[in-house]
């Protein structure tokens, strides 16, 4: 029996130019708001000149909806749903991901479950069939549960003596302490062994429901056709969950400085303090201060600073995080022992100038230019495409966003800039230090 | 594993790199593309052409015949250190101005070299292409560097080694390992070349790298996305058709292989080490040195034995006799000259890794004794040919596929035949690919362990 479809879709109003950004005259993909006659809906770009299909999505509730005292839980359940679903046992699943050619992958932050798979038009049914059953009826068999839990043991070990891993994670703990943030979204070394499969289970019985689901597709498949595989795929999931939930959180400890001796070459330095929310009117100022500061292009201030007139390190950047519960405003480079402190330095003495006088107007007309014209770049492949339709849900930034997002950039004045680089500048930053670095010690807030 | 070991300008696109060379593992190639456009230019310019019009954004490359296997003795890193001094500016062009002229547009850029290859690209919207020609002709023959732009930069460079090798035990191992199963090729020197020989790098040696090796006759032009081929044509030849020709460049020949006939074994012990791990390398053909056929078996075996949970290797190492937590191996065709084919494992706490080399071992003989079943060879085809409808979906990717063949000794007829030459693979070719190349005399066993050895303290 064929049911009848009811693919809405909106109106023309909400059929948005993808590429409007990038050149108006250009053959325009757009996105259409689809809802299934479930009522599941999700983003469509409806691309039919290459026989793939990229279906990308998530639930809110990632690493912070661990237990808090078994971190890791959510990170262990994105590794384990293609290790047996169903009838299938983890060799017969991944068998037949590989006879359908299917790429699956799941992944867990701090806030969210996400998912994807991209598969060939041809083996659609079977492809989306295996999604179906990893999501809803995941087995959590011992053996596979074993296994993986031995080998996020052996990373983790890795990481014990890895300094980048290090001042991640002294710089996590530190600015999120008693916060859900400040646990280890990877789990630790004593953490890990306690995870059961049941512990698998609640997680994936608390998160992986449809009242947070947001889902993005690019490929050869039009609404029609979507409608259907949405119900049959994601409609059988708990409508409803449970999430612990958590307050908004500040960044603790900012000026305070933790070393952290390794016997390495080369001396790894994090930066973190107070960001701006995507939500906040002064996150679009932040977004175009950060790349003049340390965004990625070759001609940030610090590259130019720390790189390009002094050569102490091989990458310098600085980047804004914004969580749902917290945002930041990151640096890090990596230099041998005797350039730590120098480079230390130059990027606080940077920050501080930025935040005192602000970008110059060429210095933000520049910026504009760049991630204006950058901004198409992200939409070359229909994996890049459905992970920004999918970050644009969970932003909450309406499906219109992609048009008017240039123009925000544009709207952002030398005012708005220096008021957004003070703001990003004035917290002071909490700094992790890992190796050996000459003249670099410890230190307490203003000390 | 990275197998494409490749060094970018700049930290910040690396992912990107990470990407084409995971891709390169799967060693898969472009599907047909009959809209391909291939031409040369009078100065001797090869230009590969791939229209994907549904974007109105542009990747350009141009890919350089020369990499680290080309260096002089004694300078190794030059080439990758020349790649970094690419960016310091020409007569025309002062330092600065093409980076600039590129962020202006909002474009993004880097370069990587390669033992085989040094590449150069931009990625921005359509419209802004025939600047960047300009740019990048001019850089092929007109670089220009002084020494207070040389001295900085080789810092960065160490940083560079230091960031990537000399921080990190594993790569170590790696260097150790290629080193120990080239006998006689350049392979087994790293890319980014031996620190000590990188310290004393400087403008003199670089200038005379690209002096002999930069020109037009010795590169290939890549454009892929929103293009056609006349406008190609156009517009390199108002560009890069303008740069005369200023070296004349012989055939490659690199000092080759003798027969191999010792098993070689390295260990890397070192504090840092919490996780032990093994890999073996062995020498083996690459695409452009097999017989017909070879390299496409080896492809075939390499993902039966090694690619993801359904290979031998972790059905039987992990899952059936759990003596490992991971266990895999790749194989790298993209080669000029003989190539590798590596299979490694990480033992479970509690097994040594001699258990586990025997355990590796056993699997490997078992394919060299009784071969590959049919199921699994249709299973690895399927998959195979299936990143080449894939790689479609990024133009950035089909650049890379065609950059890297045509500077391999390969063709893009190659590239495009690719999907079928999987498809003929059987399992008797397989293995007897098996049987001819898995032979450990020409491999070498890397140990990754934790140095448990007192520290000697010096008192005086």
């Amino acid at each position: 029996m064929i049911r009848p479809l009811r693919c809405l879709i909106t109106s023309a109003a909400a059929l948005i130019a993808v590429w409007a950004a990038a050149q108006p005259a250009a053959a325009a993909t757009t996105i259409q708001r689809v809802v299934s006659p479930g009522g599941i809906e999700a983003w469509l770009v409806n691309e039919p000149s290459l026989p793939l299909i990229a279906l990308n999505f998530a639930f809110i509730g990632g690493s912070a909806e661990d237990p808090a005292d078994k971190p890791g839980v959510a990170y262990m359940v994105s590794s384990l749903l293609d290790d047996g679903a169903g009838e299938l046992d983890a060799k017969a699943f991944h068998q037949q991901l590989e006879e359908n050619a299917v790429e699956l992958r799941f992944s867990a932050t701090q806030d969210y479950f996400f998912g994807s798979i991209r598969l060939l038009r041809d083996r659609q049914a079977q492809s989306f069939d295996l999604l179906r059953l990893a999501i809803n009826q995941p087995r959590f068999d011992a053996d596979a549960v074993g296994r993986v839990r031995d080998q996020i043991l052996a990373g983790l070990r890795r990481e014990t003596t890895d300094p980048g891993s290090i001042a991640s994670r002294a710089w996590w703990r530190t600015a999120f302490a008693g916060h859900p943030y400040g646990r280890p979204t990877g789990g630790s070394l004593t953490s890990i062994p306690t995870i059961t499969a049941d512990d698998l289970r609640t997680y994936a019985r608390q998160v992986v429901t449809r009242d947070t689901l947001k889902i993005a597709v690019v490929g050869d498949i039009d609404a029609a056709a979507l409608g259907p595989i949405l119900d049959r795929v994601f409609g059988s999931l708990p409508a409803t969950g449970t999430r612990v939930g958590m307050p908004d959180a500040a960044v603790r400890d900012s000026g305070r400085r933790i070393v952290t001796q390794l016997n390495v070459p080369q001396a790894v330095v994090w930066l973190g303090g107070a960001g701006i929310m995507r939500k906040d009117p002064d996150f679009m100022p932040a977004f175009v201060v950060n790349h003049i500061l340390g965004g990625g292009s070759f001609t940030s201030r610090l590259y130019d600073e720390v790189r390009e007139k002094r050569g102490l390190a091989y990458g310098v950047y600085s980047y804004l995080l914004t969580l749902r519960h917290a945002a930041m405003f990151m640096a890090s480079t990596q230099t041998q022992a005797d350039s730590a402190r120098e480079a230390l330095e130059l990027i606080e003495a940077q920050i501080r100038r930025m935040g005192d006088e602000g970008p110059t107007e060429a210095e933000l007309a520049k910026a504009k230019a760049y991630l204006k014209g950058s901004y198409a770049l992200n939409f070359d492949t229909s994996t890049k495409i459905a992970s920004i339709l999918l970050q644009n849900q969970l932003d909450d930034l309406g499906i219109n966003y992609i048009e008017k997002r240039n123009g925000l950039i544009d709207a952002v004045t030398i005012e708005d800039a220096r008021r957004a680089a003070k703001r990003l500048a004035d917290g002071g930053m909490l700094v992790t230090v890992v190796g050996q670095p000459k003249g670099l010690a410890s230190k307490e807030p203003g000390g | 594993m990275p197998i494409n070991l490749t060094f970018c300008s700049s930290a910040q696109a690396i992912a990107g790199v990470a990407v084409a060379a995971t891709l390169f593992t799967a060693g898969a190639q472009a599907q047909q593309k009959p809209d391909v456009g291939h031409f040369m230019l009078a100065n001797g310019l090869e230009v590969v052409v791939v229209p994907d019009r549904r974007t109105p954004v542009v990747t350009h490359m141009v890919w350089y015949k020369v990499g680290a296997a080309d260096e002089p003795p004694g300078t190794s890193g030059i080439a990758h250190f020349l790649e970094h001094l690419m960016f310091k500016g020409t007569a025309k062009n002062p330092a600065g101005r093409f980076s600039q002229a590129v962020a202006a547009v909002g474009g993004q850029e880097n370069a990587f070299t390669s033992q085989d290859y040094t590449g150069y690209f931009q990625r921005v919207s359509r419209d802004n292409l025939k600047t960047l020609m300009e740019f990048e002709a001019d850089r092929m023959t007109g670089l220009v560097l002084a020494n207070e732009q040389v001295v900085p930069e080789l810092k960065v460079v160490l940083e560079e080694q230091n960031q990537r090798v000399a921080n990190s035990p594993r790569s170590r191992l790696s260097e150790q390992i290629d080193a120990a199963l080239y006998l006689n090729h350049p392979y087994g020197k790293p890319v980014i070349g031996w620190r000590h020989e990188i310290e004393k790098l400087n403008r003199e040696d670089a200038l005379a790298f690209y002096k002999r090796f930069y020109t037009p006759n010795n590169a290939v032009l890549v454009v892929a996305g929103d293009v056609t081929t006349d406008e190609i044509r156009t517009l390199a030849e108002a560009t890069y058709g303008k740069v005369a020709k200023v070296a004349e460049i012989g055939p490659r020949r690199r000092p080759q292989e003798p027969a191999q006939v010792a098993a070689r074994h390295v260990t890397l012990a070192d504090v840092q080490v919490q996780q032990p791990s093994l890999s073996r390398a062995y020498l083996v053909p690459s695409s452009v040195t097999a017989k017909a056929g070879e390299s496409e078996a080896l492809e075939v075996l390499s993902f039966i034995l090694g690619h993801g949970t359904t290979s031998r290797l972790y059905r039987n190492l992990v899952v059936e006799r759990e003596l490992a937590v991971s266990a895999g191996g790749w194989y790298n065709g993209t080669a000029l000259d003989a190539s590798q084919f590596s299979v490694y494992g990480s033992p479970k706490p509690g097994v040594t890794l001699e258990q586990l080399e025997g355990a590796i071992d056993a699997v490997i003989d078992d394919v060299v004794a009784k071969g590959v079943t049919p199921d699994e060879v249709e299973r690895a085809k399927n998959r195979l040919i299936a990143d080449a409808i894939y790689a479609q979906d990024s133009q950035a990717t089909m650049a890379r596929w065609y950059g890297a063949a045509l500077t391999t000794g390969s063709s893009v007829q190659a590239v495009q035949s690719w999907p079928d030459r999987i498809r003929a693979v059987t399992a008797d070719s397989v293995s007897a690919a098996a049987k001819a190349w898995l032979d450990k005399r020409r491999s070498v066993t890397g140990y990754l362990i934790k140095d448990s050895s007192p520290r000697e303290e010096k008192r005086s």
